[in-house]
């Protein structure tokens, strides 16, 4: 963990099945206490142990931030990931201990705005469920637009109507209902912030609407976590610790910088929060960015690399760690 | 003529170069020679004619350009005397307008630093404006002491017309006020000030 925060140990108190696809965990804290304040569109990281395998995941914490006793967060298992997700669905059970990091927000809102606008796709949603329990609370303005496939997977749906009423509005894939997003966002008064949380396709569209039609950048916030690609195998040399390590296909470069004992930064682990932006030194070959932190002037320069989830195809990387 | 302005402390504002970006509507804002930017800009885009609502005011120099942009025929054209008299027709477009306005402000300090404030205040992020310094750079500044502002400041130090106290014109600006920072420059030793010196003209 970087940042100097330590890890907290919690308790898993609930795992509840809220469809085929989804699970919602509750963690409480081992010694009993309060768990730190954190704001709408944060997450955590969920330290695994899978069978050796150490596995470190990012996931929206999704109860109301007004509410310290636990937290909760929803996992939508990935059959073909690298296995988080499935050793969450397939493994934690309550009374199970784990660890898990202070809360981290690179989704927060901006409560300047004159209205919030919610995009959400999918397991989307749960950034938000946070994000309208604080704004509720504020007694501001927002809409939640949810697209999911059909009714059964559209995790919490329900609850939200009945909670928000017609501030929320559902639209079934199946069903042929999408969200009209040139009326949508033509009608929204000046002030208003967007945030959309979803598919990467969904997010690109949504920031490419919004752009042509003339909002300004500061008004738009999107979060993706990229799950770090499984790639060929590569070899880095680590200049400052002077080690050369390998990445496995479905390794990423941080988890094997990690696995052979040296310490890096890191916050999100999904090439979104820049933390572990690291020097490249020599690079004789290509390197693959993933990640949507550099820029592509940057990402062209070679000089950097996001080793959360990018990797490197060629003879030889050295890196400043 | 665009002005070249000296990077002194990171809160002064920096101006640009009005460029015409997609949007649903365009409100233009300018007074005395701003006038030429606008007229640049439509140069550039003219279909931004078609939605553009300007509000215009002379410089407080006297450069009066709306004849020149009343040529142009833009979809709306109001002349105002001064921004103060402007200020409610701004807010109510502002409070009227949806997502995808594009607000654009030139001419001096004083009135991009306003406008910027109005547009802030109706919720937009303040680099969702666009400005270019055209025209006077005198200042607007706000004394710390007092807080009552004065227009058109052309000298530092300077006497402040609400308080009287000499203040010294500093770059730290605020966003908020759309204001220049003027502190007093001779609290150590009353009386001792500094010859005033025109640089700001």
């Amino acid at each position: 963990m970087s940042v100097g925060a330590t890890k907290i140990p919690v308790v898993v108190t609930e795992v509840v099945e809220v469809n085929s696809l989804i699970k919602r965990f509750r963690f409480v804290r081992e010694d009993g206490g309060e768990m730190p304040g954190f704001s709408g569109g944060a997450h955590t990281v969920v330290e695994m142990d899978d069978g050796g395998t150490r596995r470190l995941n990012a996931y929206s914490l999704m109860s109301d931030p007004a509410e310290r006793s636990g937290y909760e967060i929803s996992v939508r298992r990935d059959d073909t990931g690298r296995g988080g997700s499935l050793f969450m669905h397939r493994h934690v059970k309550p009374g199970m201990r784990m660890l898990i990091s202070p809360p981290v927000n690179l989704f927060g809102l901006d409560l300047r705005a004159k209205k919030h606008l919610l995009i959400a796709g999918g397991i989307g949603i749960t950034p938000f469920i946070a994000q309208m329990a604080q704004l509720n609370a504020l007694g501001a303005r927002f809409e939640l637009h949810y697209a999911a496939r059909d009714r059964e997977l559209g995790a919490y749906m329900t609850e939200l109507s009945a909670r928000y009423g017609d501030r929320v509005h559902r639209y079934y894939d199946v069903e042929g209902q999408a969200i009209d997003l040139p009326a949508l966002l033509r009608g929204q008064p000046l002030g208003t912030h967007l945030y959309v949380c979803g598919p990467k396709g969904m997010i690109a569209w949504v920031l490419g609407t919004a752009g042509g039609m003339g909002w300004p950048k500061g008004a738009l916030h999107s979060e993706e976590f990229l799950a770090p690609p499984v790639g060929q195998p590569f070899t880095a040399e680590l200049a400052v610790s002077g080690i050369t390590i390998s990445v496995g296909a479905a390794q990423s470069l941080l988890e094997a910088i990690e696995a052979a004992g040296v310490e890096a930064p890191y916050l999100c682990r999904g090439g979104a929060c820049g933390q572990c932006e690291t020097r490249v030194l020599a690079a004789e070959g290509e390197l693959l960015h993933h990640d949507h932190w550099l820029t592509d002037e940057q990402k062209a320069a070679c000089g950097h690399i996001m080793p959360c989830v990018s990797r490197f195809k060629g003879a030889r990387l050295v890196i400043e760690r | 003529m665009q002005t070249q302005f000296d990077t002194t402390m990171r809160s002064r504002p920096r101006y640009g170069v009005l460029e015409p970006r997609p949007g649903l509507a365009h409100l233009i804002v300018a007074d005395g020679e701003g006038g030429e930017a606008v007229l640049a800009l439509f140069a550039q885009a003219p279909e931004l004619l078609e939605t553009a609502r300007v509000i215009y005011m002379p410089g407080a120099n006297g450069t009066d350009m709306t004849a020149e942009l009343e040529a142009v025929k833009p979809a709306q054209f109001s002349r105002v005397p001064s921004y103060a008299a402007g200020r409610q027709r701004i807010v109510k477009v502002l409070g009227d307008a949806h997502m995808g306005l594009q607000v654009y402000v030139t001419g001096t300090e004083g009135l991009m630093g306003q406008v910027q404030r109005d547009a802030m205040e109706a919720g937009l992020p303040h680099d969702a404006v666009q400005t270019e310094h055209r025209g006077s750079l005198v200042r607007r500044v706000q004394c710390v002491h007092c807080k009552g502002i004065t227009e058109h400041v052309r000298t530092d130090p300077f006497q402040c017309g609400h308080c009287g106290l000499n203040l010294f014109v500093r770059d730290h600006y605020s966003r908020r006020l759309a204001a220049f920072q003027g502190v007093c420059v001779d609290a150590e030793d009353p009386g001792e000030v500094p010859p005033a010196v025109e640089r700001f003209k």
